[in-house]
Formats: structure tokens, C-alpha cells, sequence
């Protein structure tokens, strides 16, 4: 099937098989690799985008059912002269990130959490990070880095 | 002022946060354009014979290049013979993996013996087609009965090698010891339960030949080794192999040399003349990838009544799976630990290794120790529970005094340094340890139904165990005063980049934002060992400092030639980076003049550091569970640590590995377990079911600050990645075992599940 | 990982999707959020032919307060359901359960109707319609039909729903009675409940205690006698066949429906 989907303010086209997932349109026609793939049973968010605003695990999602949105994903958050967005900003001043796998995953659903509550108590980050798997940083410094983007408040919802 | 010490956020961020790391799945170079995807055919069965395979309707699939089994593996030469004899004598450890009648094949021939084992590869032009085609394959099995379990493995009843004529690759029992003189013995057998590591990135590889050369990408701690693998496994001369570690989505042990499909995508690039990639699913992973830990443990422990340790007896028996891979050398590192940091006279440890058929077993951070700490810290509490002394001063009069050090173990390790007492001390003041005893005091008094438990845990652990093996580094200034590192190291996560362009900086003042640092390419670094047993630090960073210091001479010399001055008269101001004739700043000259003074040889030095030898880093933690009595749920509320690993080179860098490794110990305690039917079916095959802890389960870790430095290289450095892990489990289970220590519960095996716990109290309450 | 293949066509109005139905019979299914299904064709143990995504339906996402009752279009997500003030004011067990389920991208494009037609006994948003006494308007070839909460479960992965029909809406009674509460018991935050108990006043509903939802019907007969919450959580087992798996026993999950009903109870109460 023909399908088009915004990603990161860019249209792309293009004649997909119908059961292609999301994430692999996002990887493979579109060409952006950060996403990555973590499981097949939607247990570990690293494949989580935006799409039209809402963190989704595009793993999860059939590319023909986000024809005609908008997906966001982490290349798509930085400043179109390279400056860093708060969430990775703070990921990075934190130590919020190790091996980097499922780093573009979290750094979404971060961001689509500030969105929905933009000054969150720890637990509340905790609880809304839960569908993010990591294995290296023990969540310490995520938890910290979400906590740290929000106290910077403003831009977050770009 | 050194930068060493300092928190310095991390150089490799800024490219993962923005374009994502590069792993294999996303290396896209010419050599992979148009590589097809492999697919493998897997067991479904834990122990069955092969009938037949039947590849004729896969082979005409949509997009099928080809379809691979044992068969086709005859263009390359024969696994080499075990030793003869077996292991030399007296040797402890077995050697890895085992050949002779346990070798593993690349692809099953006539017999599989793990669910998950690998029996076929399906290659097709597209990735979803792979997935398609494998259905295709049909595979006659002929079921032969399960071995599930320690108990099956050893009753024989059934052989996973018949040749070999038992399950039994390798027995090394302890020997009897005494106990005369203990007014006190306890005896258990506990359970340290089979694990899976689960890095976020799966196994992956690609391979290209191109003229006879091979190119392997790979998902590996090690690429030198694996590269000298790969030449095993082809008869090829090293030199005739590239592998490349691309960015590494964790390991955490899994992922130490190379995957034996790794072996497989190779050869089958090689076999169809087509480049390939493979990247694993998380079904395949769960089952694909070897486990961890699955070691039975009987304990024994004596003592006085007034809490003196005189006698531990630690027998071991591992279940390495399927295969003996390294799990056949596991157990030997938790005979050596099986101390842990307590000064007893008499220790005796041994083990024995089962074969079963389920997924092979191999390090996972920690690899031996962990299971090691967990059984005496469990004998302590044991000990401390039946002579009714707080299991705090039980530790406290049986840890090593800080002025026995060098310390020898009966088990014949040799600990360096430390401070075990000091540590101890200080976890329980940052825990508050006489509050909680009180508000555990309180809640027991009320009869509420959520009661306190306080966990303690102390440890030492091995680094660097393979020191010898050493580790390289070859570091160049160029001509516009930038440099470059060249490591043996291969980082998966633990910002090696940055602590090694910061040795740089401290040594030679060219600063980090002028320093790159390279790993993980043979063609660049033909010769190194890689990452693991948290050795990188104290070989490969020394390694760096060392090289710095080789360069430093050279570029003494060329700054005296530069400078027309004698070496004696010159240093380096490490602050500017800058060489100067001392009292004479005009003089100065930058690492650029000096560098392009070089000629065409250049300024470089390589060190390959041998010198360094095993540390061992310590440290307590106190664990705060909360136990819902009625449930069984148990809620980790607290958790406090003093991990000392020596001098911490960057604490931004020590402090993650720490909170890493606490939750992977946590979990293993609380909620994660490899689980099989009595058929050998995992019953946690996918992260639905094998419970990968979350944020929602876990505290915001406090860690406390103890250094207390190697003497044995001039880091001062231990190793901290795995310390984390190792010291997190017992204290963990612990908690649990001491909210319910007042209804008499003296032990609860991992995971402490709900069920679990409230089957604990339940039993308890009955016999009540 | 990857679905087998199949041939997708989305539905743009309900007539559209269910003429679609109709023509392709069981070779069909309708894909809505896709949180269900999608995981299941992901692993092959689901492989439909055709898929009618009936996800974008605009006229099947709405919380409207409907003269007696609150009406709720199928295709609203969770994460809606949760935010809901409405449902906050008028339905707040269904808004706290909904915010309970997976997480939040799960919660971002599961929907409500995704949930009661599947009809995963471990599911929660089953049990919420049983204790809240919803009708479930559905329409097919035969036109609509609406089928009480009571009758809509079948057993395991199974509903009164016939072939080729589609779920629209689900309506709840109004006012509910006073005092409501869910207990969700977990392993880890993310899992599905080992047991999970729903109360609206006194109907008590259970999840996973058997192949679909029940109600705590020896719960409710003790309430109605005047049994206090303890006394009366005593029978939260009868009746039911709670399934055996590596996180419970049947045993250990009867207990959890006793201690679970008792505390559900007792928050009620606190509410009313």
C-alpha cells in the first residue's frame, strides 16, 4: 500500500507491504536509525516515538495506521541549528544514558510525559517511565534527568 | 589541579542522544548493501532427536537466497580435539568450552538439546520474508525425555551425551572438613536461580567476504578475540579478518568473545557469497542467548555461640545447560570467593557441573562471584539468626581486620586492600540502621500487616582475574595538537571515552574536547582483550596512562631538539598543555610544534600493560524492604550501598555502573528467574513473562563514598562494574527473610515472589 | 516479531467497516488501537487475512453525559477514559482502572472497545463493566443490539458479540451508587493482574479469576445479608476457577481475592 507520514516535519512517501510496523518505516523507508528494537512482545519501549504528540511504541503500531500523522523521534528533537532539547540536555548532564540502546525510546516517553504532566513528583516519573526498559543505568539517573528537564520547564513541549 | 576525580558528564552523549548509537543493525556501509537477512530455525524441543529437515517449501519462499543446515557445513575444518588426558592435572579450572563427546555444533546435527538450539539458517533479501520462509522449514524430531534440573541431570536417568557416559562434565568436590570446636553448625541448601542478562540489544552480526577477507560486524565485549576465533574456526590466518564492535547495546558478560551464531552468519556469508546480517529477536534472545547464574549451593557453617566464625563448607553444583561453555568455569570463581570477606580458619569449597537440557549457561555480571557472596552472606544470616546475634555484629567480628592486609584466603585468593569493617560501619550510619531496627521494632509490636525488613550485606569480589592477559594502548599526538587513544578496551556502555581522554588531559594537558578515543576495529587495534570482569579501568586505562607517559619522553626529547634546551630543563605544564624551559614561560610551545617536530614517524607510543595484576573491590549494603504480610509483596524502599573500588577516576561514570549493577542485583532477588516445565519448555520465554524490573520497582539508590586504593598499578583503581550486583542480591533477599524473621521464616530462596513469600508465611503461621 | 502477511483496508465509517466484515467473514478482523491484536499477530498466534482499521473513526471516540446514563464511544483510549473530568465526577472506578492498564503509550491507543471484545480474563476494563452494570451497543448485519455486561462475557477470548458485528458504545447507569475502589495486584507495575477486584457500591466483580470476568456473587449475597467488609470478602472464591501460572496457583490467588475484596471493600466504604 501507498502511504505518507510526517516524520519529524518531513513528509515521506512511499509503497509499503501492509503489515510493515511502524518502527520499520521509521527505520528503514525514512531512514532514521536511533529507534531501535528491544522485543517483540511490546514489553520494552525502545522503539517508543510520537505520534501525532502521544509516546506510542511503534513496534506496536502498523505503519498503514500513522498514514497521514505525525511521528517524532529523538533526531527530531534538537533545534534545526543542532541545539540540544531540554529532555536531552538533561539526559546528558545527568548521566542518564550508557550503552544508548534504549536511550531514543526513553528520551520520548520523557518528553510525552512532561507533556501530559509538566512538574511530576519521582514517583510519578517512575510510574510513567514504566513501560521504558533499561538495563544499564538502574533508572537512577533517568529518573533524575526527567525530573531535572522538568524543573527547566518551558520548551519541553516543542 | 587534575581532572581526575572530577565529575565530567560523558563525550560519547551527545552523538547517542541526537543520531542514536550505531549498532548493528544500523551499520550501513557498502561492504552490507544488499546483504540479506538471516534467519534462524531454532528447536522447539528441549531434547529430541533429528529425523529429517525438510527446507524444499522454505527454499521456494518469496526472497529465499538459501537455506542452510549441518549439511552444508563441510568447507571448513573440524573443531579440534579436547586435551588429551582432559584437564591438565591439578588444574581447577575446565577447559572452555569442552570438546571431545560434549562438542557443541554450529548447527544441530543429529541431536538438539535446548529449546532455542539452533538447527537451521533461512537467508532472504528482505527482513520480514525471513520470518516467513522459517515457518517453511520443517523439521522432524523424535522427543527424547527432558532433563530438567539439577536432581534429573544428576540421576542419569537420561544422558544428553551418551558418549560421555554421565551429565557430569566436571566434579572437583570439596573435602571433608572439620567443624570439631563449633558450638553452632547450620547446614542449607539454597538456590542462586538461573537469570537471563537481557542488554537491550539483542545478539547481532554481519558479515561480508570480499577476495578471501573477512569483515564481521558483531555485537561483542571482545573483538581481538574474536577475530582470533573466527581464524580458529576458518583456518585463516588472523590477518585475514576484520571485526568490528559497533556501538554495543549492553552485554553485561553475555556478550564476551563470540557468539557461536556468530560462527554461523560468518560462515554463511562465506558459503553463498553474499554479504548477511542477523539480528536477533527478544523470543530468541530469552532462549538464544546463554544464561546466567543457576548454581545450587549446600552451605555449612560453624561457629561459637558468641558469634566467631570458625568453619564454612561450600559445595556447588552448576548447571551449565545444554552445553559446557564457560559455565564450566563459573563455579571455580565462587570456590575462590566462597570466603567473601570474613577471616574463617577453616574453608572448604568445591563443585561439580551438569549438563541439561536447557539454554547454555555463561558469565552475567558478576560471573561466580555473585553466587559466592549470595551463600555466605546466607550462611552469615543463618548463623546470625540461630545464635540470636544482629547479623551487623556478626559480620563486624568475623570481617577481615583492616591491618591483616594482604589478606589469604584459604581458597587461595590474595585480597589487596580494603577496609571492610569502615564499610560496614559507614552503610549502617548513612541506613540509619538503629532507626530502622527500631520502626521494625514498632511495626512488629503493632501487628501491622505491612512489616520492615533490613538487609545486610558484605562483600569482596575479583577484578581483573585474567590481569596477565593485560590490556593495550596505543596513544598519538598529531600535528595540530590533537590526540588519539587507541584501546584494547571495548565500552558497551561504560564511558571509556571519556575516562581515557581524561587520563589524557591529566597527563599530557591536551584537553578531552582535543582527544579521540577508537576501540573495537582489528584492522585499528589488532591486539587487545576487551571488556569484562570490570577490568578495563585498572589494564586498559593504565594501559592509556602508561602510553601518555611513553609519549611524554619522546616529546621530551623532541621539544629539547625544538627548543635547543636540555630534556632536564623542560616540563610540561599539564594545566596549559603546553612545554617550557622551567622558569622561562616565553618559551613555551604547544603539543602542535612539538608533535610536528616528530617527523615522519610521529609522536605515538603503544603499551601493551602487563603488569597489572587481580584487585578487589568491597563494600556493604543495607537493603529496606517493605513486606505486605497478607500478600506477599514485597517493596524495595531503600536501598544504601558503599561499593569501594578504589580511587574513582570520574565519579559521574563509577556512580552509574553502581546504580546499574544494584538494580540488576535487586532484580535478581525480587523478580527475575529463568523458568522451565518439567519438559525443558522455558515458561519465560518472552518480557511478558521474565520479569525485567522497571523504574516503578525500584528507589532512587544512596551511595555512599569509600575509597580505598589499589596498590597493585598507579590508578589506584579496582574494578566497579560488576561490585554493584554482587552486593545488591543478599542484601535484597535478605530484607525480605528479616521482615518475616519474627514468625520464625529463616529462608526464602529467589526470587522472592509473592507467592513465594506468602507461601513462606503461610507455612510458617501453620506451624505456629 | 513480524505478522504473517495480510491485506489492510481502513474503514471510513462504521457502515464502511461493517460492510467490509460482512464480505470477508472470518478471514477479517477489526483493528482498532491494535494493543490487542497486533501482539498476537506478532507472534503468528493471530493470522488474519484482512484487517479493517476502524481506528480513526472519529464518531466512536466520545464521554458524553446522555440524559441517565454515561455514554462512552468504543474507540476512546485509555488514556482518555483516565483524564476524563466527567468520568472523574460520574464514573471515577472506571477513569482510576483505566489509568491502570500497561502503560502509558499502551494507554496512548488502547481503546475501551479493543479491551471488552478481546475479553483477556486478566484484562482489567471487563471487570470495571461488570461492577459498573454497563450495556454494550453493538451493531451488525442485524442491526443493534444491546447486550448487558453480564451476558457480553463468554469465556476465554470469547463474547456474545456474532460475527461481522462491531461494538459502539457502552453505556453506563447514572448515578452509580455510592463508594468504589480497584485493587490491582501485580508482580511488577507493568503486569497484568495476578487478580484484580472492581466494587461499585456493593457489586463486586473479580479479574482473572477464571476464563472471564465474574462477579463475587457469595460477596454480594453476604453484603446483602449485612456482612461487614471482612466477613463478607470471605467468599470472594466461591464460585470461581482462578487459573494456575508460573505467578500463582489457584490456592494463592483465592487468598488474594479475599484479602484484595476485603480491602476493596473497605476503600469503598471510605468513599461513599
Amino acid at each position: 500500500m501507498k502511504l505518507t507520514v510526517m516524520v519529524n516535519g518531513r513528509q515521506v512517501a512511499a509503497e509499503v507491504e501492509d503489515r510493515t510496523l511502524l518502527v520499520h518505516f521509521v527505520r528503514d523507508v525514512a531512514g532514521l536509525t536511533a529507534t531501535n528494537i528491544g522485543c517483540d512482545t511490546s514489553s520494552c519501549g525502545a522503539c517508543t516515538v510520537l505520534l501525532d504528540g502521544q509516546s506510542v511504541k511503534s513496534c506496536t503500531v502498523l505503519a498503514a495506521q500513522a498514514d497521514g500523522c505525525e511521528v517524532v523521534t529523538v533526531e527530531g528533537l534538537a533545534g534545526p541549528d543542532g541545539e540540544l532539547h531540554p529532555m536531552q540536555s538533561a539526559f546528558h548532564a545527568e548521566h542518564g544514558l550508557q550503552c544508548g540502546f534504549c536511550t531514543p525510546g526513553m528520551v520520548m516517553a520523557a518528553v510525552s510525559l512532561l507533556r501530559e504532566n509538566p512538574a511530576p513528583t519521582e514517583e510519578q516519573v517512575r510510574s510513567g517511565l514504566e513501560g521504558n526498559l533499561c538495563r544499564c543505568t538502574g533508572y537512577h539517573n533517568i529518573v533524575r534527568a526527567v525530573l531535572a528537564a522538568a524543573e527547566a520547564g518551558a520548551e519541553v513541549t516543542r | 589541579m587534575s581532572i581526575l576525580g572530577t565529575r565530567v558528564v560523558r563525550t560519547e552523549d551527545p552523538r547517542l542522544l541526537t543520531a542514536g548509537g550505531t549498532y548493528v543493525d544500523d551499520v550501513r556501509v557498502p561492504e552490507l548493501a544488499g546483504a540479506a537477512r538471516v534467519t534462524f530455525v531454532r528447536s522447539p524441543m528441549a531434547h529430541a532427536r533429528i529425523t529429517g529437515i525438510d527446507a524444499s517449501a522454505a527454499r521456494d519462499a518469496p526472497g529465499v537466497v538459501a537455506v542452510l543446515t549441518y549439511r552444508d557445513i563441510n568447507d571448513i575444518p573440524p573443531p579440534p580435539p579436547p586435551p588429551e588426558g582432559g584437564p591438565p592435572p591439578g588444574s581447577e579450572a575446565a577447559p572452555l568450552p569442552l570438546g571431545g563427546p560434549w562438542q557443541e555444533p554450529l548447527l544441530a546435527v543429529d541431536k538438539v538439546r535446548f529449546v532455542g538450539e539452533s538447527v537451521a539458517i533461512v537467508l532472504t533479501d528482505g527482513s520480514y520474508q525471513g520470518e516467513d520462509a522459517a515457518e517453511l522449514v520443517t523439521v522432524d524430531y523424535e522427543p527424547l525425555p527432558a532433563v530438567v534440573g539439577i536432581d534429573a541431570a544428576l540421576a542419569g536417568g537420561t544422558l544428553l551425551f551418551p558418549d560421555a557416559g554421565s551429565n557430569v562434565p566436571v566434579a572437583h568436590p570439596a573435602g571433608d572438613l572439620a567443624f570439631d570446636g563449633c558450638d553452632v553448625v547450620v547446614e542449607r541448601e539454597i538456590v542462586n536461580q538461573r537469570v537471563a542478562p537481557v542488554p537491550m540489544e539483542g545478539r547481532a552480526t554481519a558479515a561480508s567476504w570480499v577476495d578471501g577477507k573477512l569483515t564481521v560486524w558483531v555485537s561483542t565485549q571482545n573483538a581481538q578475540i574474536s577475530r582470533f576465533i573466527l581464524a580458529g574456526a576458518f583456518g585463516l590466518d588472523p590477518g585475514a579478518i576484520r571485526v568490528i564492535a559497533p556501538d554495543v547495546g549492553g552485554g553485561f558478560g553475555a556478550k564476551v568473545a563470540l557468539d557461536r551464531d556468530a560462527i554461523v552468519v560468518a560462515w554463511a556469508a562465506r558459503h553463498t557469497g553474499r554479504a548477511l546480517r542477523w539480528v536477533e529477536t527478544r523470543s530468541e534472545n530469552l532462549t538464544g542467548m546463554t544464561h546466567g547464574r543457576a548454581q545450587r549451593h549446600a552451605i555449612k557453617i560453624g561457629g561459637t555461640r558468641d558469634g566467631r566464625v570458625l568453619a564454612y563448607r561450600l559445595d556447588v553444583v552448576q548447571d551449565t545447560g545444554a552445553y559446557p561453555r564457560m559455565g564450566g568455569f563459573l563455579p571455580t570463581l565462587t570456590n575462590l570467593m566462597a570466603a567473601g570477606p570474613y577471616d574463617i580458619a577453616h574453608v572448604g569449597a568445591g563443585y561439580r557441573v551438569v549438563v541439561t537440557t536447557t539454554t547454555p549457561i555463561s558469565a552475567y555480571r558478576g560471573a561466580g562471584r555473585p553466587e559466592a557472596t549470595a551463600a555466605i552472606e546466607r550462611a552469615m544470616d543463618l548463623f546470625a539468626a540461630e545464635i540470636g546475634m544482629d547479623p551487623a555484629d556478626v559480620r563486624r567480628k568475623n570481617l577481615v581486620p583492616s591491618d591483616r592486609f594482604p589478606y589469604h584466603t584459604p581458597t587461595g585468593a590474595v585480597y589487596d586492600t580494603g577496609d571492610y569493617v569502615g564499610g560496614l560501619d559507614k552503610v549502617l550510619a548513612g541506613a540509619g540502621y538503629a532507626d530502622l531496627r527500631a520502626e521494625q521494632a514498632r511495626r512488629r509490636k503493632r501487628g501491622d500487616a505491612v512489616q520492615l525488613g533490613i538487609g545486610v550485606s558484605s562483600y569482596v569480589e575479583i577484578t581483573a582475574a585474567d590481569a596477565e592477559g593485560g590490556e593495550t594502548a596505543r596513544v598519538e599526538v598529531h600535528d595540530d595538537g590533537t590526540a588519539m587513544v587507541y584501546t584494547g578496551s571495548s565500552a558497551h556502555g561504560q564511558g571509556h571515552h571519556t575516562a581515557w581522554a581524561m587520563i589524557v588531559q591529566a597527563d599530557l594537558g591536551i584537553p578531552m574536547d582535543k582527544v579521540t578515543v577508537k576501540h573495537g576495529d582489528t584492522d585499528e587495534i589488532p591486539l587487545g582483550t576487551g571488556t569484562y570482569a570490570s577490568r578495563s579501568l585498572q589494564l586498559g586505562g593504565v594501559a592509556v596512562h602508561r602510553a601518555n607517559l611513553e609519549v611524554r619522553e619522546q616529546a621530551r626529547k623532541l621539544a629539547a631538539d625544538l627548543m635547543e634546551a636540555s630534556e632536564a630543563d623542560l616540563e610540561l605544564d599539564t594545566d596549559t598543555g603546553r612545554w617550557q624551559v622551567r622558569g622561562d614561560p616565553g618559551s613555551s610551545r604547544t603539543w602542535a610544534d612539538v608533535a610536528s617536530h616528530a617527523g615522519a614517524e610521529g609522536l605515538t607510543a603503544f603499551v601493551h600493560y602487563t603488569d597489572g595484576a587481580p584487585t578487589f573491590p568491597f563494600g556493604s549494603h543495607v537493603a529496606v524492604a517493605e513486606v505486605d504480610t497478607e500478600t506477599g509483596k514485597v517493596t524495595l524502599v531503600r536501598h544504601v550501598t558503599v561499593d569501594d573500588a578504589g580511587t574513582v577516576l570520574n565519579p559521574v561514570l563509577t556512580e552509574g555502573q553502581r546504580h546499574g549493577g544494584i538494580a540488576q542485583g535487586v532484580a535478581q532477588a525480587l523478580l527475575e528467574e529463568m523458568v522451565y516445565d518439567a519438559d525443558g519448555n522455558p515458561l519465560t520465554g518472552t518480557l511478558v513473562d521474565y520479569a525485567a524490573i522497571t523504574a516503578a520497582e525500584l528507589p532512587s539508590f544512596e551511595l555512599l563514598v569509600s575509597e580505598t586504593p589499589a596498590t597493585v598499578n598507579p590508578l589506584g583503581a579496582k574494578g566497579i562494574g560488576e561490585a554493584g550486583t554482587i552486593g545488591a542480591t543478599p542484601a535484597m533477599q535478605s530484607a525480605v527473610i528479616d521482615a518475616l524473621s519474627h514468625l520464625g521464616i529463616r529462608h526464602i530462596d529467589m526470587p522472592t515472589t509473592p507467592m513465594r513469600v506468602w507461601t513462606a508465611i503461610s507455612e510458617a503461621r501453620a506451624s505456629q | 516479531m513480524i505478522p504473517a502477511s495480510f491485506s489492510y483496508k481502513r474503514a471510513w465509517s462504521a457502515d464502511e467497516a461493517l460492510d467490509l466484515a460482512a464480505q470477508h467473514g472470518d478471514d477479517a478482523k477489526f483493528l482498532a488501537g491494535g494493543h490487542s491484536l497486533l501482539p498476537l499477530m506478532k507472534l503468528r498466534l493471530a493470522v488474519p487475512e484482512i484487517l479493517v482499521d476502524i481506528g480513526r473513526l472519529p464518531e466512536f471516540s466520545y464521554i458524553r453525559d446522555d440524559d441517565g446514563h454515561i455514554a462512552v464511544g468504543t474507540l476512546t483510549t485509555y488514556h482518555d477514559l483516565a483524564r476524563s473530568s466527567l468520568l472523574a465526577s460520574e464514573l471515577p472506578l472506571l477513569a482510576h482502572a483505566a489509568g491502570q492498564v500497561g502503560d502509558p503509550q499502551v494507554r496512548h491507543r488502547g481503546t475501551i472497545g479493543g479491551s471488552l471484545a478481546h475479553a483477556d480474563p486478566a484484562a482489567d476494563l471487563p471487570a470495571v463493566i461488570l461492577a459498573l452494570d454497563a450495556t454494550l451497543v453493538a451493531r451488525g448485519p442485524a442491526g443493534r443490539r444491546d447486550i448487558g455486561a453480564g451476558e457480553f462475557f463468554r469465556g476465554l477470548f470469547e463474547t456474545a458479540l456474532e460475527p461481522g458485528e462491531l461494538l459502539t458504545e457502552i453505556r453506563f447507569p447514572k448515578p452509580q451508587a455510592a463508594g468504589w475502589s480497584f485493587q490491582k495486584f501485580t508482580k511488577r507495575a507493568i503486569d497484568w493482574a495476578i487478580v484484580g477486584v472492581a466494587v461499585q457500591g456493593d457489586r463486586v466483580a473479580l479479574v482473572n479469576m477464571g476464563q472471564r470476568p465474574l462477579r463475587a456473587s457469595g460477596v454480594e449475597r453476604a453484603l446483602s445479608g449485612g456482612a461487614g467488609p471482612r466477613d463478607a470478602a470471605a467468599h470472594a472464591a466461591e464460585g470461581t476457577r482462578p487459573p494456575h501460572d508460573i505467578n500463582a496457583d489457584s490456592g494463592y490467588r483465592e487468598h488474594l481475592a479475599r484479602v484484595l475484596v476485603a480491602r476493596a471493600l473497605e476503600e469503598s466504604r471510605s468513599r461513599a
